[in-house]
C-alpha cells in the first residue's frame, strides 16, 4: 500500500478508501485509495479518462452513485449531499471553472456563502493575490479571459472559510505567463496553510509546488510518491501519462 | 419503447416477434371492432373510434417525433365544423364533406406547424396551446360555426351517393373503415423510411441534420399529417354525431387526447386506441358525477406521469419484450 | 375619430386603454411567475391558471370563513397558495427531476384539471361576488376621464410587485443565487447552498405571484373556477412573445400586450380576442426565441 511509505506525519484531512463511482451505467472509479494531510499539496496525475476529475467530483458528492469511504476530518462523506459536504469545508474549483455568465464578477466572487467564521480570506487579501479582479468587478462573468476566469474561480472559494481546496487543472489552456502566476498563487495558498488536492496533466508545473503525487490509471491509484522521489519516477510517468 | 442494446441476431429475432405480435394485435383489434356493436351501443363505439383515431394522430407526434402538441383539438374541431357546414349548408355527400374537413385541418397544420416546429419541447407545447386558443376564438366568432349553438342536425347522407349512412349498420361499417384507414396510415408512416428519419430526429436531431436531412421539413410533414388525420377523426365524428360544437375545439379536448395517449402508451400503435376507449368510457359512465370526471382525469394524469409513464400497452410490450 | 369604419370617442379609447392596462397587469404578474418558475425548474407550470383562480378563492374563503378582509387576503392568500405550490413541488415535481421536462408539464396539466374540477364541483361555473374594499371604492376625476380607484390600485400594485421581483432577482444576493442556480445548479450546491430547497421555494414564490394576481382580480372579475383557464392561454402567448429568457421581458410584454388588446377592442373589436395570438405568430416568424429571449 502506498500510504505505508509516509506513515508518520500530520493527521490526514481527507482519506479515500476503496472509492468507487459511476456515471449513469458506466463504472468510472474502481477503488481509489488516497490521503491528504493537513497543510499538504497533493497532486493527482494521470491521462485523460483516468478518473482524476471523477475523484474530485466524488469527494464533492457530484456523481450519480458512489461507494467505499471518504472521510474528511474523520467524518464520513459518502452519504452526504453536495451542499452538506461543502458546508464542512470542502471547496471545488472545477475544470470548466463554472463562472456564472449572468452574474457580474463581483457577484461571482461574493456568491459562495461563508461556511466558517475563521480561516476565510478577506476581500483585500484576495485582491492582493489577484489584482486584475479588482479592476473587473463590475464586468459580466461571461466577459472574462480564460486566465481571469481561472483566477476568479480560485478567488471565489478562498472567501468562504473552506480550508481544503480541490483544484481541477487550473493551468489548462492558459498562456505560460498566466500559468506562472497561478503557480505562485497556489504556492502562496499552501504557505498560508490551505490543504490542497490538485489535479494536473502538466506534471512539470505540479513538480514545482506539490509535496506528494498520486498517479491514476483506469479508475485506480497506480503509484504514489513524494516530490523528492520524482526524478526516479520520470520513466514511469512518461509511460503512465504518455508524455 | 423497443429494446435497443441487443445483439443483431436477437434483434432480428425480435423484429420477427414484433411483426407476429403486431399481426396478432391487429387481428384482435379488427375482431373486436366487428363484434363490438353486438355487445355495446354502436353509437358509443363509433364515437370512441373517432377519438381513437384522433389519439393515433396525436401519438404520431409525441410518440415518434417527441413533439407534445397541446392544441390538437384545433384540428379535430376545425375539420368537424368544415365537414358539418359542407354537408349541411352546401349539401355535399359525406365523403366529400369529410375530405374538405381533412383539407382544412391539413392546411391549418401546415400554417401553424411552420411556425411552431421551429421550437421544441415545452416551448412548442405552449405555442400549440396559443394557436388552438386562437382557433377556438375564431370558431366562437365566425358566423358559419353558430357560436355557442354549434352546427346541429348535420345530414348523414349517402356516402359517394351509394351508401346510406343514416342506416346505423352502414354507418358503423363506414366509420370502421375510416378508422382502420387512418390507423394503418399512421402505422405505415412510422414504419416507412420517412418514419425512420422521424425517429432519428427524436433521438438526435443535430446528427440527422449533419447527415444532410432537412429535419424541419420532416417535422413539418409529420405535423401536417398528424393534423390531417386528426381532421379525419373530427370530420367523421361530425357525421356520426350529426353536429359540430365548440367542445371539439376546446382546450379541454386537447388535454383529453393527451390523456388517452398517455394512459394507453405513448409511442405504441395500440396504446392510443385503448386509451381512447378507456377515457371515453370513463366519461360516459361517470357523466352523472359532473365535474368529478375532470378531477378523476386529473388524478389519472398525475398517476400516469408519476408511476405509469409507459402506459398500458407500453408496459405490456416492455414486459413481453416486444414492440407494439 | 373614424377608423376602419368604426366611430370612436375619446372616452371610449381611454376606457379601453385602462382595461388594457388592467389586463396587462394580470398578464405581467402571471407571465412573471411563469418566467421565475421556468428559470429555476425549466418547466412550464400549466397549473398556473389554477393557482391564480385559487388565489381569488383564497380571498373569498378568508372573508367568508374567517372574516378577514381584502388587505389580509392580499398577504395570506398568496402565502397559503404558495405553500400549496411548495408542497406540490416537494411531493410531485421533485420526483420528475432528470426526466424529459414534458413529463412535469403533463403533471402540472393534470394538477390543473384536479384543482379546477374540484372548485367547479363545489362552486359551479358561475361567479361569486367579492366586494371592492371600501378604502379603494369610488373614482378619481382625471379631467379627461373617471378612473375607478380600485383599477388604479391594481395597476400600481402589479407594477410594484413585478418591478420589485425584478429588483430582487437582478440586484440582490438572493437573486444572484437564483440566477446562478438557473445557470449551474450543481456548482451552486457545491458552494454549500441547499439548491433543492431553493427550487421548492422558487416554485412556491411563482405560484404565490399567481395567487396575488388572483386576489387582485377577485373584486374585478368575480371569483370563478374557470377564471384561470380563461386567461392562461393568453398568458402563454405573452410568454412566447416576450421570450422565456427574461424577467423584465415578461413584465413589459405583459403590460404592452394588455394595452394592445385594449386598443384592438376600440379599433377592431372582432379581433380583440385573437390579436395576441396573431402577434405571437408574427413574432415567431421574425424572432423564434421571442422579443427578449436568447436564441438557443
Amino acid at each position: 500500500m502506498p500510504e505505508a511509505a509516509f506513515a508518520q506525519t500530520p493527521a490526514a484531512v481527507l482519506k479515500l478508501k476503496g472509492l468507487q463511482a459511476w456515471y449513469n451505467e458506466s463504472h468510472i472509479l474502481h477503488g481509489v485509495d488516497l490521503d491528504v494531510r493537513e497543510g499538504e499539496l497533493v497532486t493527482l496525475l494521470g491521462r485523460n479518462g483516468a478518473g482524476k476529475t471523477t475523484t474530485l467530483k466524488s469527494i464533492m458528492g457530484i456523481v450519480g452513485k458512489r461507494s467505499g469511504s471518504i472521510t474528511f476530518h474523520d467524518r464520513e462523506l459518502i452519504h452526504l449531499s453536495i451542499d452538506r459536504i461543502a458546508r464542512l469545508g470542502v471547496a471545488l474549483c472545477p475544470e470548466e471553472r463554472a463562472i456564472f455568465a449572468s452574474l457580474s464578477v463581483k457577484e461571482n466572487l461574493f456568491l459562495p456563502p461563508e461556511i466558517a467564521k475563521t480561516g476565510a480570506m478577506t476581500a483585500d487579501r484576495i485582491f492582493t493575490l489577484f489584482p486584475n479582479l479588482r479592476e473587473r468587478l463590475s464586468s459580466g462573468g461571461g466577459k472574462l479571459s480564460g486566465g481571469e476566469q481561472q483566477m476568479l474561480a480560485i478567488a471565489r472559494i478562498l472567501r468562504t472559510g473552506a480550508r481544503f481546496l480541490m483544484l481541477d487543472e487550473p493551468t489548462e489552456g492558459l498562456a505560460p505567463v498566466i500559468i506562472q502566476q497561478i503557480g505562485r498563487t497556489i504556492a502562496e495558498l499552501k504557505r498560508e496553510g490551505f490543504t490542497i488536492l490538485l489535479v494536473e496533466q502538466n506534471f512539470r508545473f505540479a513538480a514545482t509546488i506539490a509535496d506528494r503525487f498520486f498517479v491514476m490509471g483506469h479508475g485506480r491509484i497506480i503509484d504514489a510518491f513524494a516530490n523528492s522521489e520524482l526524478p526516479g519516477k520520470m520513466d514511469m510517468l512518461h509511460e503512465a501519462l504518455g508524455v | 419503447m423497443s429494446v435497443r442494446l441487443e445483439a443483431p441476431a436477437i434483434a432480428a429475432d425480435a423484429t420477427a416477434r414484433d411483426r407476429r405480435a403486431n399481426a396478432i394485435a391487429f387481428a384482435v383489434m379488427v375482431g373486436l371492432i366487428v363484434l363490438a356493436p353486438f355487445v355495446a351501443y354502436p353509437f358509443f363505439i363509433m364515437q370512441a373510434l373517432c377519438f381513437a383515431l384522433f389519439a393515433c394522430a396525436f401519438n404520431l407526434l409525441i410518440g415518434y417525433v417527441n413533439l407534445l402538441s397541446l392544441g390538437h383539438a384545433m384540428f379535430l374541431g376545425l375539420a368537424s365544423y368544415v365537414c358539418a357546414h359542407a354537408a349541411k349548408v352546401w349539401g355535399l355527400e359525406p365523403v366529400s364533406a369529410i375530405a374538405l374537413g381533412v383539407a382544412a385541418s391539413a392546411a391549418l397544420g401546415v400554417v401553424t406547424g411552420a411556425l411552431a416546429i421551429r421550437s421544441i419541447g415545452i416551448y412548442f407545447a405552449m405555442i400549440t396551446v396559443a394557436f388552438s386558443q386562437m382557433v377556438y376564438f375564431f370558431c366562437v366568432e365566425a358566423p358559419f360555426t353558430h357560436g355557442e349553438d354549434g352546427i346541429q342536425a348535420v345530414p348523414q347522407g349517402r356516402a359517394l351517393g351509394l351508401f346510406d349512412l343514416s342506416n346505423p349498420w352502414i354507418l358503423y361499417v363506414f366509420v370502421a373503415i375510416v378508422f382502420l384507414f387512418g390507423f394503418l396510415a399512421v402505422q405505415r408512416t412510422v414504419n416507412s423510411p420517412f418514419g425512420e428519419i422521424l425517429k432519428a430526429i427524436r433521438e438526435n436531431e443535430p446528427r440527422v441534420i449533419s447527415l444532410g436531412y432537412r429535419s424541419m421539413q420532416y417535422k413539418l410533414a409529420a405535423f401536417s399529417l398528424s393534423a390531417a388525420i386528426a381532421g379525419l377523426a373530427g370530420a367523421t365524428k361530425a357525421i356520426v354525431a350529426q353536429n359540430a360544437s365548440l367542445t371539439d375545439v376546446s382546450f379541454a379536448m386537447s388535454g383529453e387526447v393527451v390523456l388517452m395517449t398517455l394512459v394507453g402508451g405513448m409511442g405504441t400503435f395500440y396504446g392510443p386506441v385503448i386509451g381512447a376507449f378507456i377515457v371515453v368510457s370513463m366519461q360516459n359512465y361517470l357523466a352523472q358525477y359532473g365535474e368529478w370526471v375532470t378531477v378523476i382525469q386529473g388524478v389519472v394524469f398525475v398517476a400516469c406521469v408519476l408511476v405509469f409513464r409507459r402506459g398500458i400497452v407500453g408496459e405490456l410490450a416492455a414486459r413481453a419484450r416486444i414492440s407494439l | 375619430m373614424n377608423v376602419f369604419g368604426h366611430v370612436i370617442s375619446w372616452p371610449q379609447l381611454y376606457g379601453q386603454l385602462l382595461i388594457g392596462l388592467i389586463n396587462g397587469s394580470f398578464y405581467a404578474l402571471l407571465s412573471l411567475g411563469l418566467a421565475v418558475i421556468f428559470g429555476m425548474l425549466t418547466i412550464v407550470n400549466f397549473a398556473h391558471g389554477a393557482f391564480y383562480m385559487m388565489g381569488a378563492f383564497g380571498a373569498y374563503f378568508l372573508l367568508k370563513l374567517a372574516g378577514l378582509d381584502y388587505w389580509w387576503a392580499l398577504i395570506l392568500s398568496p402565502f397559503a397558495i404558495g405553500a400549496i405550490g411548495a408542497i406540490v413541488e416537494r411531493l410531485f415535481l421533485k420526483r420528475l427531476v432528470g426526466l424529459d421536462p414534458l413529463y412535469s408539464l403533463l403533471l402540472t396539466f393534470g394538477l390543473a384539471l384536479i384543482f379546477q374540477g374540484l372548485f367547479q364541483n363545489f362552486f359551479g361555473a358561475s361567479g361569486l361576488p367579492y366586494a371592492i374594499p371600501k378604502q379603494l371604492s369610488g373614482a378619481y376625476n382625471l379631467g379627461f376621464m373617471f378612473l375607478p380607484v380600485y383599477r388604479g390600485w391594481v395597476i400600481v400594485a402589479s407594477m410594484v410587485v413585478s418591478f420589485g421581483t425584478w429588483l430582487v432577482i437582478e440586484k440582490t444576493k438572493l437573486g444572484a443565487y437564483l440566477r446562478a442556480a438557473t445557470e449551474n445548479p450543481t456548482m451552486v450546491r457545491a458552494f454549500g447552498i441547499n439548491v433543492p430547497r431553493m427550487v421548492t421555494l422558487t416554485y412556491g414564490f411563482g405560484v404565490a405571484l399567481a395567487a396575488f394576481a388572483g386576489v387582485l382580480a377577485a373584486p374585478i372579475n368575480q371569483v370563478r373556477p374557470g377564471m384561470g383557464a380563461d386567461i392562461i392561454a393568453v398568458v402563454f402567448a405573452v410568454v412566447v412573445i416576450g421570450g422565456m429568457g427574461s424577467i423584465m421581458g415578461s413584465i413589459l410584454t405583459g403590460f404592452v400586450l394588455g394595452v394592445v388588446e385594449g386598443l384592438t377592442k376600440v379599433f377592431y373589436p372582432e379581433a380583440s380576442n385573437t390579436v395576441v395570438f396573431v402577434i405571437m405568430a408574427i413574432v415567431l416568424l421574425i424572432r423564434p426565441a421571442g422579443l427578449f429571449g436568447r436564441a438557443s
